[in-house]
């Protein structure tokens, strides 16, 4: 089995004092899709700031494809690329500029770096903008941009934080396509996020951290599977106030909206049988929040967020 | 240096040049403005009154100085403001995520600004011909000590820049250390006009140094012994490239 990212007991405490990170060990292999998980200051940021050398760890190992960050530096940096979660360019240099001097510091030719430039840059829709100033951009143009730019030198390992952060949900839609074509191409990418629907959709493993500690690593299914109850939402019209037994957890939000939590894999027929003997219709349904924001909560909830 | 760490220098080279000719405006113009008021105000007005100094006419004698004034200012003024904008703007973080090596990093930068304090001395030196003839005792020596003068102070920039919290600390040293050292480093008088003690106290200043060391080369003439000079300013590059590098290493300004 070969491994993207390979962290050991990775420590990391601040001058303030906080201690970002308590001897977190995490394994990603190569090819996955893999979602790191957690509340602000839960230590995904310091974690993935330590993968790329912009923060210093105390002690533990970080492995990018078998080679140490801490022996063979250079190596090992050019399996990776990052799109941070923070617009972190020159907003006075051209589009095209700022992706092509990436791949410079990444030791690739001009003419094959304005190649790959291109490539990347029409894929994502930013070539018509090359020759603009990035401070032009919109919000959504700017989170492309630093995609292209973490891509251009071909990266078999690509971290993603919170690469959707702010976009509107069409964009963000034609981004996870993106991703999932670039990791269905062979590259590695490890995403983190707030979207909880996101890592539901596209990730087939997941770590949750926790006030710098691994909680929870496991493949999506498995976590999904673990979830002990669902709860549906209603559209309902006709009738009186709906009548159901205590079993279905029935609560009334509105006239005509009737939200209900099951134990999982019991049948829903009793609530329809229930409700059309009460002359009730039902008009539709859907799950009132994600499966994955479920089981976040009830992890990571009952210890607080935020450290 | 493998030719991918090369191309990494070479790139961030490029970027910085075009940086400061992108707005030459501010960068390239402003000095030779002023060097051009010094030349007529100092050089021909009021020097034509003072009479010789150095057994040269004083606009001769001001010129080399003011040239050493110009490269210097320059080349420390690119890299402060250039570095300390790039951690303002976190795009730092495009070459701190990237394998160019550390040093390679500071070589770049370094290289940039010094190619300014070198193009404006260029400059500076194109003007001064419409006020006098220059002539060049020892070329050599003239490219040596501007070379070294230039990179010394594109290094001292860079440690300005890392230390940096705001645009504010980046005006700090210009203004309380930089300005005063330069006017009191040679640049419009002999420190054989000085009283003993001052004279003394003048010889700690290291921009005397460069001034004396490249008037010497222009003009044959100079303050201080010329091969002290260039020792010390060689000696100094090499201190300040290893605090440079540690700074570059160690320093939580750019790595937490």
């Amino acid at each position: 089995m070969t491994l993207a990212l390979e962290i050991d007991h990775l420590t990391k405490s601040y001058a303030s004092g906080v201690k970002a990170l308590d001897a977190v060990s995490l394994h990603v292999e190569k090819g996955d899709f893999f979602a790191l998980l957690g509340p602000n200051g839960a230590g995904k940021s310091t974690l993935i700031s330590i993968v790329c050398s912009l923060v210093r760890k105390n002690s533990g190992t970080v492995k990018i494809f078998g080679k140490d960050i801490d022996v063979d530096f250079a190596a090992a940096k050019r399996h990776l690329g990052v799109v941070p979660q923070e617009f972190n360019f020159n907003t006075f240099e051209k589009v095209l500029d700022i992706v092509v001097n990436q791949a410079g510091y990444y030791g690739l030719a001009r003419a094959e770096a304005r190649d790959r430039a291109e490539h990347y840059l029409d894929q994502l829709g930013l070539w018509e903008k090359r020759d603009q100033a990035s401070r032009f951009l919109s919000g959504g143009m700017k989170r492309r941009l630093m995609i292209a730019r973490a891509l251009v030198h071909d990266p078999e390992l690509l971290v993603l934080d919170e690469p959707t952060a702010g976009v509107d949900i069409e964009l963000r839609r034609t981004m996870w396509s993106f991703i999932e074509k670039i990791n269905a191409a062979g590259t590695t990418i490890i995403l983190t996020t707030h979207y909880l629907e996101e890592a539901e959709a596209l990730c087939r493993n997941v770590a949750i951290i926790n006030r710098g500690q691994i909680v929870e690593r496991s493949d999506m299914r498995s976590l999904l599977a673990g979830l002990q109850r669902e709860t549906f939402i209603l559209d309902i019209e006709g009738g009186a106030e709906p009548e159901l037994d205590s079993q279905f957890a029935a609560n009334l939000v509105d006239a005509h909206q009737l939200e209900v939590s099951i134990a999982r894999g019991q049948s829903l027929n009793p609530i329809f049988q229930a409700l059309s003997e009460q002359s009730i219709e039902v008009r539709s349904m859907r799950n009132k929040v994600n499966r994955l924001e479920e089981l976040f909560v009830g992890m990571v909830g009952s210890n607080g967020g935020a450290q | 240096m493998s030719r991918q760490v090369f191309i990494a220098f070479a790139t961030l080279v490029r970027k910085e040049v075009r940086r400061f000719m992108r707005i030459w405006v501010q960068t390239l113009i402003p000095p030779a403005i002023t060097m051009t008021l010094y030349f007529l105000i100092f050089g021909s007005l009021i020097g034509s009154r003072i009479g010789q100094m150095g057994g040269y006419d004083y606009m001769s004698f001001v010129i080399p100085g003011l040239i050493m004034m110009a490269v210097i200012n320059n080349a420390y003024s690119n890299v402060a403001s250039s570095f300390f904008s790039a951690k303002f703007n976190k795009s730092i973080e495009e070459l701190l995520v990237s394998p160019t090596p550390n040093a390679v990093i500071l070589l770049g930068y370094v290289c940039g600004g010094a190619l300014r304090g070198l193009l404006v001395g260029v400059i500076v030196t194109l003007l001064s011909l419409f006020f006098t003839s220059l002539p060049i005792h020892s070329p050599l020596m003239v490219i040596l000590v501007v070379v070294l003068s230039a990179v010394l102070f594109a290094m001292a920039g860079l440690v300005n820049a890392i230390f940096a919290n705001s645009f504010d600390d980046i005006s700090v040293v210009p203004t309380f250390v930089l300005t005063p050292l330069t006017y009191l480093g040679g640049v419009f008088y002999s420190i054989d006009l000085l009283p003993e003690f001052w004279r003394s106290v003048s010889q700690l200043n290291p921009i005397l140094y460069l001034v004396n060391a490249f008037r010497y080369g222009m003009l044959g003439v100079s303050d201080v012994h010329v091969g002290w000079a260039l020792g010390g300013v060689v000696v100094l590059v090499a201190v300040l490239f290893c605090v440079c590098l540690y700074m570059m290493e160690k320093s939580r300004r750019l790595r937490q």
